[in-house]
């Protein structure tokens, strides 16, 4: 096979053994032609790379993912990324298209298995099109360079001569002359890197970009083909039921096997307070499992979901400085009205309609592993540490994933079933019951902010003393004109030292953003009603950034705004705010029923600029996906325990957003085509808890300061004032 | 304790040998291999498990095999017939009336007995009909505008 000498620009100054590690990826997919790149964001990439030590499938410092156009003409994109109905699949399948002037039908992703794709740190933060989007448009760019260069050298025609189109290459004034990127492919090992500025195409340019297209895995899901971790099926395979503890921090005492080992078929593994039933069918599993009987000693620790906030404030730990400007003495005495309030936030669950799900096979001293997860590769150095191999001897190959939502982050199910695999010699699945899923959560942490603001005489904001605590710092920082402010971060993680939360805390959609913006945005309306202006109006009266202007205005025109003071009767109540970089604005009107509490939201307009949208279709798609999640952890989502003990644990007590709670939604995705590309997946949920509150408040002229905003909750609310 | 439990599954007639108390859902996607239907909460509350026993939606985990003795039953697998898709699998791909696609099918054979019942469904009867199927990624609206444009390709081939 002939070795293409093309140079390229780094050539000479590549470290060697990441030469190596890009010939192992080379000699797994063939022949072809190959340009290997970064994920725009680098920082996170170093801080996981052991310096001095490389290995196949770990951290490369140079790439994490490529391109390959084959022999075939099929094009492929390699990525640890992953596809969990946010629509990447697809959209970045555009991006590659129109790059390198290939029709939508050829591309193939290849998306999050950790043998076949370079090391990826996960699918979450709205990053896949914001960062990776860029540097996968550069790759595909200077592919086609190097296409035209061989095609230039094949026909013997000069490059600004040919053209390309649907993957082949012509000479403008005769497209007889023409040649194949798949000709152009045979029997090549062309080995190219992005390291410098490759020039992409422009708005203007864009065939597939920017453009609707219709999701990429639709047919497999509407056929039920569509294959999810759960529908492994392996020969020899048994379904794990394992043993929970009644609470979290309970501790086992001792279990009563004698009746579960009756069930036919049934092998029960056992492991200190592991404890699990196989059996080869599930529900045989889940029957035997019910009939152990166990003892715990529960813990006492008295902890509720109604003083969790107490608790939390009295163990926080100390406050570090986000920004701080002005003089808040200053603010304070320049302030004709000052306003202190505290604003509360329960525990949220991710609920996926997929639970946890995970099969692994052993097989000598190699695992796979297929699992519902959203970091297939940090996944691969879990499940190795748990069975004692090499992290190189597993293989992590995710199916579709049922939604992440941050709560596939965590990927206990993966390490159980791999210590069940290991212990019974079998290749086993672990799925997680309904219960086993609202138990097991990392759920959103519970959070308190609270608020010291004051307004001038004229009604200007002159006073901004912000302080939250465990929701963490995603969107605490204000964005308005306000001279004397401070914003404080009491535990700036989704999760807390050891006492804070009674059980796992994790990352979920747009983390820390929707609390802190549920408070920010209140406070801004609060301070609007006692200044007697228009809560649109003293936003933007606050505002120096014309994006944020702009998505405020956008939103308001399409609702149809009328200016007025507040409370006015109306039920409307505007939010605004940045996530991922992506700016965006909600208009909302909600109808309330004193009596019963209950708050119906009639209507949603949303507007967002997230730069360059690449499928704006699918853009809209998560914008009313967010608004819909959104109504969820606003009106009805809370977790309700004690002493560790989890009481919601179906849909029955947990109750997210249903067709009958479904306002009328309109979404605008500003054409900003001229902007890099930003967050898609979240943005658009932060601002629900506060333009539902504000058109609560506009409605009734009763303001709730904790989420989610129950009926019984509204209802009392009304009562007191 | 096992009995021979027959019915017809997918236009096609099955025998098992099987636990008649077993819930079809598990009958299903374990002993016939069909993964379409999906497990969510296994306790009648999300309708992820939905397929049609006789056209009428039911709950796979909440019945068992024994229940649908001698009876049709229909599975998202089963939906497609001579590999031409059923208007409804169409227009949940034309309105991108799916993101995870996990809840997908039982939305689809619940949509399906709907029309059923009801050819043209208004928008009220649509989310009447539809509300106890949960989707968490938000889909909502446009599965009822997927279902609408299913009930007008469906009368158009009727009219035909």
């Amino acid at each position: 096979m002939k070795e293409d000498k093309l140079q390229t620009p780094d050539s000479n100054n590549k470290p060697t053994e990441f030469n190596v590690n890009r010939r192992e990826f080379i000699k797994i997919t063939g022949s072809g032609i190959f340009v290997f790149f970064m994920l725009g964001d680098t920082s996170v990439i170093s801080q996981e790379r052991k310096p001095g030590r490389f290995q196949f499938g770990g951290p490369p410092s140079d790439f994490n993912a490529f391109l390959r156009i084959g022999e075939d003409g099929r094009v492929a994109c390699y990525t640890g990324k992953i596809e969990m109905g946010q629509g990447v699949v697809t959209s970045l399948a555009q991006m590659l298209a129109d790059e390198l002037d290939v029709s939508l039908d050829v591309v193939d992703m290849v998306m999050g298995d950790t043998d076949l794709c370079p090391w990826d740190m996960g699918t979450f933060g709205s990053m896949s099109t914001r960062f990776f989007g860029p540097q996968l448009r550069a790759a595909a760019a200077e592919a086609r360079r190097v296409l035209m260069e061989l095609g230039a050298e094949q026909l013997k025609i000069a490059v600004e001569n040919l053209v390309a189109e649907d993957g082949v290459i012509f000479y403008k004034k005769d497209k007889k002359r023409n040649i194949s990127y798949a000709r152009l492919a045979k029997g090549k090992k062309i080995d190219r890197h992005i390291k410098e500025k490759v020039n992409v195409k422009k708005p203007s340019e864009f065939k597939v970009m920017s453009r609707p297209v219709l999701r990429r895995d639709a047919l497999e899901k509407v056929t039920g083909n569509a294959a999810f971790s759960g529908d492994i099926r392996l020969p020899g395979m048994l379904y794990a039921k394992i043993l929970r503890p009644p609470s979290h921090g309970a501790k086992f005492l001792d279990a009563d096997l004698s009746e579960a080992k009756r069930v036919k078929g049934a092998q029960i593994v056992s492991d200190g307070d592991f404890i699990a039933v196989l059996h080869e069918y599930p529900d045989e599993a889940e029957k035997a499992l019910s009939k152990i009987k166990a003892r715990f000693d529960r813990t006492e620790s008295g902890i509720d979901d109604k003083n969790i906030f107490d608790h939390l404030l009295k163990v926080a730990p100390d406050g570090q400085i986000a920004a701080n400007d002005g003089d808040l003495k200053q603010g304070e005495t320049g302030a004709n009205r000052i306003f202190e309030e505290t604003y509360l936030d329960g525990y949220v669950a991710h609920a996926p309609i997929e639970p946890h799900t995970a099969v692994v096979k052993i097989e000598g001293n190699k695992a796979t592993v297929w699992a519902s997860t959203q970091t297939p590769f940090p996944l691969k150095n879990e499940v190795a540490g748990a069975i004692g191999l090499p992290p190189d001897n597993v293989r992590v190959t995710p199916p579709f994933v049922g939604g992440g939502f941050g709560g596939k982050s965590n990927n206990k199910q993966a390490v159980e079933a791999a210590h069940l695999a290991k212990l019974t010699g079998k290749p086993v699945q672990v799925a997680w019951s309904r219960e086993e899923e609202f138990f097991n959560d990392t759920f959103r942490p519970a959070a308190v902010v609270k608020i010291k603001s004051g307004i001038t005489s004229e009604g200007s904001i002159c006073l901004w003393d912000y302080h939250v605590y465990f929701a963490g710092e995603r969107g605490a920082q204000h964005f308005y004109n306000i001279p004397n402010h401070r914003t404080m971060i009491y535990n700036g993680s989704w999760t807390g030292a050891p006492g804070s939360h009674p059980f796992s805390t994790g990352p979920w959609r747009a983390p820390a953003n929707n609390t802190n913006t549920f408070a920010r945005e209140s406070q801004i309306d609060i301070m609007a009603a006692k200044a007697g202006m228009d809560s649109l109006e003293f936003r933007i009266k606050h505002l120096g950034d014309p994006k944020m202007k702009n998505v405020l205005r956008t939103a308001a025109e399409k609702f149809g705004w009328k200016p007025s003071r507040i409370p006015s009767g109306r039920g409307y109540g505007v939010a605004c705010g940045t996530d991922a970089g992506t700016y965006v604005a909600t208009i909302a009107e909600v109808q309330v029923d004193k009596g019963t509490g209950d708050v119906k939201v009639k209507k949603v307009v949303s507007a967002q600029d997230m730069g360059l949208a690449i499928n704006p279709e699918g853009a809209k798609i998560q914008m009313e996906g967010c608004i819909t999640m959104g109504l969820g952890y606003a009106l009805k989502e809370d977790i309700h325990f004690k002493n560790g003990e989890i009481f919601d644990l179906n849909f029955d007590t947990y109750e997210i957003p249903r067709f009958s709670w479904l306002p009328e939604i309109e979404t605008i995705v500003i054409d900003n085509k001229d902007s890099d590309p930003q967050g898609g997946g979240e943005p658009a949920i932060i601002t629900m808890g506060a333009v539902i509150a504000n058109a609560i408040y506009d409605a009734i002229g009763v303001r709730l300061y904790q989420l989610p905003m129950t009926p019984e909750r509204v209802r009392l609310a009304a009562k007191e004032k | 304790m096992k009995e021979n439990i027959k019915f017809i599954l997918n236009d096609h007639p099955v025998q098992l040998s099987v636990d008649p108390d077993r819930m079809l859902l598990w009958v299903l996607r374990t002993d016939l291999g069909l993964t379409g239907t999906k497990y969510g909460c296994g306790q009648n509350y999300c309708g992820a498990c939905t397929v049609l026993v006789n056209n009428e939606a039911v709950r796979s985990c909440q019945t068992t095999v024994k229940d649908v003795e001698g009876k049709e039953v229909l599975t998202i697998e089963g939906l497609a017939k001579n590999d031409q898709l059923h208007p409804l699998q169409n227009a949940f791909m034309a309105h991108d009336a799916l993101q995870c696609g996990f809840c997908t099918p039982g939305m689809i054979l619940n949509a399906y007995s709907l029309l059923i019942k009801i050819p043209r469904p208004s928008r009220t009867e649509i989310i009447e009909s539809m509300d106890d199927n949960l989707c968490r990624c938000g889909a909502h609206n446009r599965i009822i505008q997927a279902i609408q444009s299913a009930a007008e390709e469906m009368e158009r081939k009727v009219m035909k």
